[in-house]
């Protein structure tokens, strides 16, 4: 840099400089002592202790839009303030988490965990990092369903966090478009078409084939099926104790194998569940497809994305194997200030009164048996389902799910599997095999250090 | 570059960065009142270049010996280090993904770089003419480059879209089948590359206009004189004379291939980490990326780094070759002329 000069004396032009690297180096030194740590509210101010819950996605409780729960357990304990601290998206959520549970700071006083992760909240590494819920007053883990607890308890015996909502799984299809490929359209009968076995449905799906409307496909993405036949077998990605065994896994071929069949038989609109580009939530607003997979939570995003113009034309059948896809857990971490205030909170929030209040205002179905069994969720008839009894066929579908053991590595191979594997056949025609071995080196590759 | 830093006659004495007091007027005025001199005659330019040192060996310097560092470890996000010595590189060189990623950096930088520096010269040679309205156009060059990459990724990743993507829809009123734009190999990576070519023309256009209004005028009389041609005399004067530009732009081009990152990540949608569903599109910085932070492999995530940082360092090597090797012949035909 050349100092350009002007008509300033030389002198003058000393000056000025020293004056200015000097500033600039204490500005320097000052810079980097900013203070670290976020020092929110301690508790102690006024005798308010303020809890802060950590959560991703919708679970239903805030006071704007779900259940308005923090302002009811604020009127019943006054002295406790609630804070939510909400991220949209799950994986970034869980990365951001793990890190401040490594360092013990910044953490919320209860954070929430998907199933996908829950068992590497399990796991030795972090199990030691939250409080044991287990003990806390008012617990009553033999509410929850068994399997529930099951997920959340560390192999030394402590409940490391609580269920607040599972995904039993129904499939949902249009009827007007089962009516023009000539299905049925009763909930009832097209459940007996398939009930049983995968392999029906895709028979149901030739037939449709056969006689499809024009531009419409019968089921959204062979990727999703995929999941959807996983979420159904006892045997998934991970064994009893915890470690990756999908490559001879029972369940994982009987879901790939179907898969690849819808795909290769032109039975799927070659979708991308939950792509970023909208183009599957645009299919859904152009009826572009007759069936999705259909766990509880997946009501609501049908609602929202097929809109108002389509209106009462869906409804729910069984699904051709009684599965669970998702649902999530709450935890207390060690490193909160106050320990105690948050797990009676988080005992309150996953208490059946308050899953029941959810489920009615967000749709997420119970974890617990009682909050299953309740008036408001027998109930339940959500306003775009007109007549579909919603609430009654997903409790009767949680009561046939088979629990299957979890591993820490679960979502990333099912990733692999998806994105990677089944994905790659049905929109790029990959030969089968070709996709199985790529997904074999990903999972090499990318999951063992 | 750099400026002489000779105060005249001791008058920065006043400006001792050590603020000492002054030496009493009675003292011998050789003593240490001199030393005081030569103390600021040799350490004041070291105070005025501190602050940028300092800055950079704490942002700069610091994370690329750490990140070196972490390449030679097995280390988790919030996990403990485990030594592992070279481990991930030779992973690294028997890693199918690897050699996918690098294959694919090169080959978007290419179609990316290429068509980009061939625009932007024809662009710049037209706007060194006199046009009306060229502070309109060279300003309009310009805009692409102040959007921001997401926002420009997401509009294109729109135009492209398979199913409902304005570029098919073009495509099948002349007849065209739509092509797969986010599936195929190809077809990917030139939409990507159409990204980076929009995003960066106009940036390198400007900067061979102002090469070009270098060049002197009368060059170009001689030359309409002798009756050469507008692409004579682009062919025979401004290239030649911007050279040492072009190599410029060819070089920071490259880097910034090699670095490629935002626009396949956005373009990908949800399939951007792994840079599609084969992999046809994902570049070096995405799977340093996905190593970080899906996987959670830091420690060769660090190693994709420094490959990457190795690479830069041979491409900057070899400009400076080649500027060198096109400066001596500059010089020989000084001499022969």
């Amino acid at each position: 840099m050349r100092i350009t000069s002007g008509d300033v004396p030389r002198r003058r032009r000393a000056v000025t400089l020293t004056t200015a690297g000097l500033l600039s180096l204490g500005l320097l030194v000052t810079g980097c002592g900013g203070s670290g740590g976020e020092e929110g509210d301690d508790g102690s101010g006024g005798g308010t202790i303020t809890l802060r819950v950590g959560t991703f996605g919708s679970f239903g409780f805030d006071n704007k839009t779900g259940a308005k729960l923090y302002a009811e357990y604020e009127k019943l304990n006054p002295g406790i303030k609630i804070e939510e601290t909400n991220v949209a998206d799950g994986q970034k959520y869980w990365d951001a988490m793990k890190l401040r549970l490594s360092q013990g700071s910044g953490l919320a006083d209860i954070q929430a965990i998907e199933v996908g992760y829950i068992a590497e909240a399990t796991g030795e590494a972090m199990a030691g990092k939250f409080v044991d819920l287990g003990k806390t007053e008012g617990v009553d883990t033999s509410k929850f369903l068994d399997w529930k607890v099951k997920q959340a308890t560390a192999p030394s015996g402590a409940t490391i966090a609580l269920g607040t909502d599972i995904g039993p799984m129904g499939i949902c299809y249009r009827k007007d478009l089962f009516q023009k490929a000539g299905l049925p359209t009763d909930r009832e009968e097209v459940g007996k078409l398939w009930a049983g076995d995968w392999a029906k449905f895709l028979e149901q799906g030739e037939k449709y084939k056969a006689k499809a409307p024009a531009g419409t496909a019968f089921h959204d993405s062979a990727s999703g099926l995929f999941n959807a036949v996983v979420s159904s077998q006892p045997d998934q990605y991970s064994g009893e104790d915890g470690k990756l065994r999908w490559e001879s896994s029972l369940g994982v071929m009987k879901a790939w194998d179907t898969a690849v069949k819808a795909a290769q038989d032109g039975l799927t609109a070659k979708l991308r569940q939950f792509d970023e580009k909208g183009t599957w939530n645009a299919a859904f607003k152009n009826s572009k497809f007759a069936t999705v997979a259909c766990p509880s939570w997946m009501t609501g995003i049908i609602k929202d994305q097929a809109g108002p113009a389509n209106k009462g034309k869906w409804d729910i059948a069984q699904a051709p194997v009684p599965a669970n896809w998702g649902g999530s857990f709450l935890a207390v971490p060690k490193a909160g200030k106050h320990t105690a205030e948050a797990a009676k909170l988080a005992a309150w929030l996953t208490a059946p009164e308050q899953q029941a209040k959810v489920f009615a205002v967000n749709g997420n179905i119970p974890s617990t048996t009682e909050g299953l069994k309740s008036e408001a969720v027998q109930n339940a008839q959500p306003e775009y389902f007109p007549g579909v009894p919603v609430g009654k066929i997903y409790s009767e579908a949680a009561q046939q799910i088979k629990p299957a053991p979890i591993g820490r590595w679960d979502g990333q191979v099912k990733t692999f599997l998806t994105d990677n594997g089944i994905l790659d056949i049905e929109t790029r025609g990959t030969s089968p095999e070709k996709a199985w071995n790529n997904v074999k080196k990903l999972v090499d590759d990318k999951i063992d250090q | 570059m750099a400026t002489s830093l000779q105060p005249d006659k001791g008058a920065s004495v006043t400006a001792a960065p050590s603020g000492a007091p002054r030496a009493p007027k009675h003292r011998d005025p050789s003593g240490w009142r001199s030393r005081l001199y030569r103390i600021d005659l040799k350490a004041t330019p070291y105070v005025y270049v501190a602050p940028f040192f300092l800055v950079f060996a704490a942002f700069g310097l610091f994370p690329l010996i750490y990140t070196g560092w972490l390449s030679l470890q097995k280390v988790e996000l919030g996990g403990e280090a485990e030594w592992r010595g070279l481990d991930n590189y030779t992973r690294l060189v028997e890693s199918d993904f690897f050699w996918n990623a690098l294959a694919n950096t090169f080959t978007i930088g290419v179609i990316s770089t290429v068509p980009q520096l061939l625009m932007a010269l024809g662009l710049a040679h037209l706007l060194n003419y006199r046009i009306r309205g060229r502070g309109f156009y060279r300003v309009a060059i310009l805009a692409p480059y102040a959007t921001s990459i997401a926002a420009a990724a997401l509009v294109f990743a729109q135009l492209f879209n398979t199913d409902y993507g304005m570029i098919n829809q073009l495509l099948g009123y002349v007849g065209i089948d739509p092509v797969h734009w986010e599936t195929e190999k190809w077809p990917a990576q030139i939409a990507i590359s159409t990204i980076v070519t929009w995003r960066w023309t106009g940036y390198n256009a400007l900067i061979y206009l102002a090469a070009m209004q270098a060049v002197p005028n009368d060059l170009y009389e001689a030359a309409a004189l002798d009756g050469a041609s507008r692409f004579r005399q682009f062919i025979s004067i401004t290239i030649p004379s911007i050279r040492p530009t072009i190599l410029f732009t060819i070089v920071v081009s490259t880097i910034g291939a090699t670095q490629l990152f935002g626009e396949p990540l956005i373009f990908g949608g949800s399939l951007g980490i792994g840079g599609g569903s084969g992999n046809q599109y994902q570049t070096l910085s995405l799977l340093m990326y996905e190593k970080g932070w899906v996987t959670g492999a830091l420690g060769q995530a660090s190693a994709i780094a420094w490959v990457m940082l190795l690479l830069l360092l041979a491409i900057g090597l070899i400009q400076r070759l080649l500027s060198r090797s096109s400066e001596k012949k500059k010089k020989n035909g000084a001499a022969r002329s």
